[in-house]
């Protein structure tokens, strides 16, 4: 059945890169509201660079990436949060000299008049944040650290949630929240773009997975098709 | 009894005067280096526009303070804070916003502000002449003379109207700016993007915002430390420009970045000049007599004479970057 709403985000044929070289060769990425997109492949496929090229941190050379049906490439960072994207960079994702409470204030900067509403959403959505909200963000360890990113996203109550990589570096446990909470915030209707080095556990709760290699798709289908495809399992899931 | 009366007039007051000028100046480097990561030389000189518009100002309307009691220049000085914010924002985007934008090394820019000193400096000469002159146009500087309560203190302790301006100016300067930083949701942002630029961005926060804001407050702060430095001694169109060593000094040692850093360094740069220039023998002299015969104490005990004061923020500057580059308050290194 054709669907009449137009999909959240729709990327067709993106080329870009930095400095005139281009990393992306071609991107193809359509992903319907409330939807789980998860992109994996090998190092240097672009995974990370598609993320940013969504988000406006990289130039977009050829093709269009669509947010609602309304063209958003190259638009400044700022007006895409405007536009209810949110954006957790895999490194450098916290404000490490402000307190926790004030990460999560500058996230809702555009929207000062949901602080107060949207801090008790996140203080409650992950519990020990709401202990230590005093303490500067740069002394939490890494999953902590990975909590303050993500709420500082939410503040902003985003439509559309891109994460990169959310559980590089971090413990088996702390890797399984991290899932869990990805899984109820699109479960509370945010859809997610994520980049993930665990393919496999990513893979198991995306509607859509995109594998990359070279800077353009290699397989696209429903995460769970994914998984099961022995050809993606031999080449990118470590067999 | 007078020898401490002449070490609290020469050293606690005096240090007190330099410190504050120099913290208030300290705070304006280091926010601009946390802002946008250059060491901005053209600082002195926006102190000197500064105190100019607020000569200019006083010239125009000399008997405009008579009636509310205060010196004309005081109370000029929000009219100069404001102009010279204005400025310090005209100055960033006809000069370093283009390079910015070509996203040039900071080197470029810290060269760029050197040209802007000269500039700001030829162009306030050409208006003021290059003589001194008293920000007390029409009115008096008053001098508090404060009789101690003990016998036998004969001296007073001295200070002047415009040193206590400066007191509670700063005082006031510094308990605002800490408001601003912590409580305010663009101070808050002014830190974030401090801490992370790209991550501001990503947030929401416009920085084009967040640097006009740095540069209103920079050149406000810039205004009241020019400012108040010619009330204390005289409007020089290269009074402030000699500061600027121990001004950039001040916000090294305390920690570039840091703005509570800025006026820590501030009075220890103050305080260290003028007890490097002190003349420790007039402490000593009472105690002469217990002294053993030998030990003859020289007539003047200072580290160094007053015209090596400029020695002392480059000696400090020397030291701490040799034992501690990121400054006492742990900020960026330069």
């Amino acid at each position: 059945m054709p669907s009449t709403t137009r999909p959240l985000i729709d990327a067709r044929d993106v080329h870009g890169g930095y400095g005139g070289m281009n990393i992306l060769n071609g991107i193809n990425m359509t992903l319907e509201a409330d939807e789980v997109g998860v992109i994996v492949g090998p190092n240097g496929a672009g995974k990370s660079t598609m993320l940013k090229a969504v988000f406006g941190l990289l130039h977009v050379n050829q093709g269009e990436i669509l947010l609602n049906g309304q063209p958003i490439q190259n638009l400044p960072p700022n007006q895409l949060v405007q536009r209810g994207m949110g954006f957790v960079p895999q490194e450098k994702n916290v404000f490490p000299s402000l307190s926790v409470q004030e990460n999560l204030e500058m996230g809702a900067f555009l929207k000062p008049q949901n602080v107060k509403r949207m801090l008790a959403q996140i203080y409650e959505f992950f519990p020990p944040l709401y202990e230590k909200r005093r303490q500067p963000a740069g002394e939490l360890s890494g999953g902590q650290r990975q909590m303050v990113a993500m709420g500082r996203a939410l503040m902003a109550e985003p439509s559309l949630l891109l994460l990169d990589e959310p559980t590089a570096g971090l413990s088996p446990l702390y890797m399984n929240e991290i899932f869990d909470r990805v899984k109820q915030i699109n479960a509370a209707g945010v859809g997610i773009l994520m980049v993930e080095q665990n393919a496999k556990q990513a893979l198991a709760i995306a509607d859509k997975g995109f594998v990359l290699a070279a800077g353009q798709n290699r397989f696209t289908d429903t995460g769970a098709a994914l998984l099961a495809d022995p050809d993606v399992a031999k080449s990118f899931l470590g067999g | 009894m007078n020898e401490l009366v002449f070490f609290i007039n020469n050293v606690v007051i005096s240090g007190s005067v330099s410190g504050s000028i120099y913290a208030i100046g300290a705070i304006g480097v280091t926010l601009i280096f946390s802002i946008m990561r250059f060491a901005h030389f053209a600082h002195a000189d926006m102190m000197t526009f500064g105190a100019f518009m607020v000569l200019l100002l006083t010239t125009a309307f000399p008997a405009a303070g008579a009636s509310l009691g205060v010196p004309t220049a005081v109370l000029m000085l929000p009219l100069a804070m404001l102009l010279t914010a204005s400025l310090a924002v005209g100055i960033d985007k006809i000069f370093y916003k283009p390079l910015r934008a070509h996203g040039v090394k900071p080197i470029v820019l810290v060269i760029g502000s050197l040209g802007v000193t000269l500039i700001l400096q030829g162009l306030i000469r050409l208006f003021s002449g290059t003589g001194g002159q008293s920000l007390y146009v029409d009115d008096r500087k008053e001098i508090f003379r404060l009789a101690l309560p003990f016998e036998g203190a004969r001296a007073p302790i001295v200070v002047t109207e415009p040193q206590i301006y400066l007191f509670v100016i700063t005082i006031v300067a510094v308990v605002a700016l800490h408001l601003f930083l912590n409580r305010s949701r663009l101070g808050k942002a002014m830190r974030a993007m401090s801490d992370n630029p790209e991550l501001a961005q990503a947030s929401g926060i416009n920085t084009n915002t967040i640097v006009a804001v740095t540069w209103m407050i920079a050149g406000a702060l810039a205004a009241i430390a020019g400012t108040l430095l010619s009330l204390d001694v005289t409007f020089k169109p290269d009074l402030s420009f000699f500061l600027l060593l121990p001004i950039f000094a001040a916000a090294i040692v305390g920690g570039v970045g840091h703005p509570y850093g800025a006026i820590a360094g501030g009075f220890v740069v103050g305080f260290a000049e003028t007890l490097a220039v002190f003349n420790w023998n007039v402490l000593l002299r009472p105690f002469s007599d217990s002294l053993p015969a030998w030990l003859e104490l020289p007539s003047n005990l200072a580290f160094v004479g007053t015209e090596y004061k400029i020695v002392v923020p480059f000696f400090i500057l020397v030291a701490i970057l040799v034992w501690r580059p990121t400054g006492l308050f742990k900020g960026k290194v330069i």
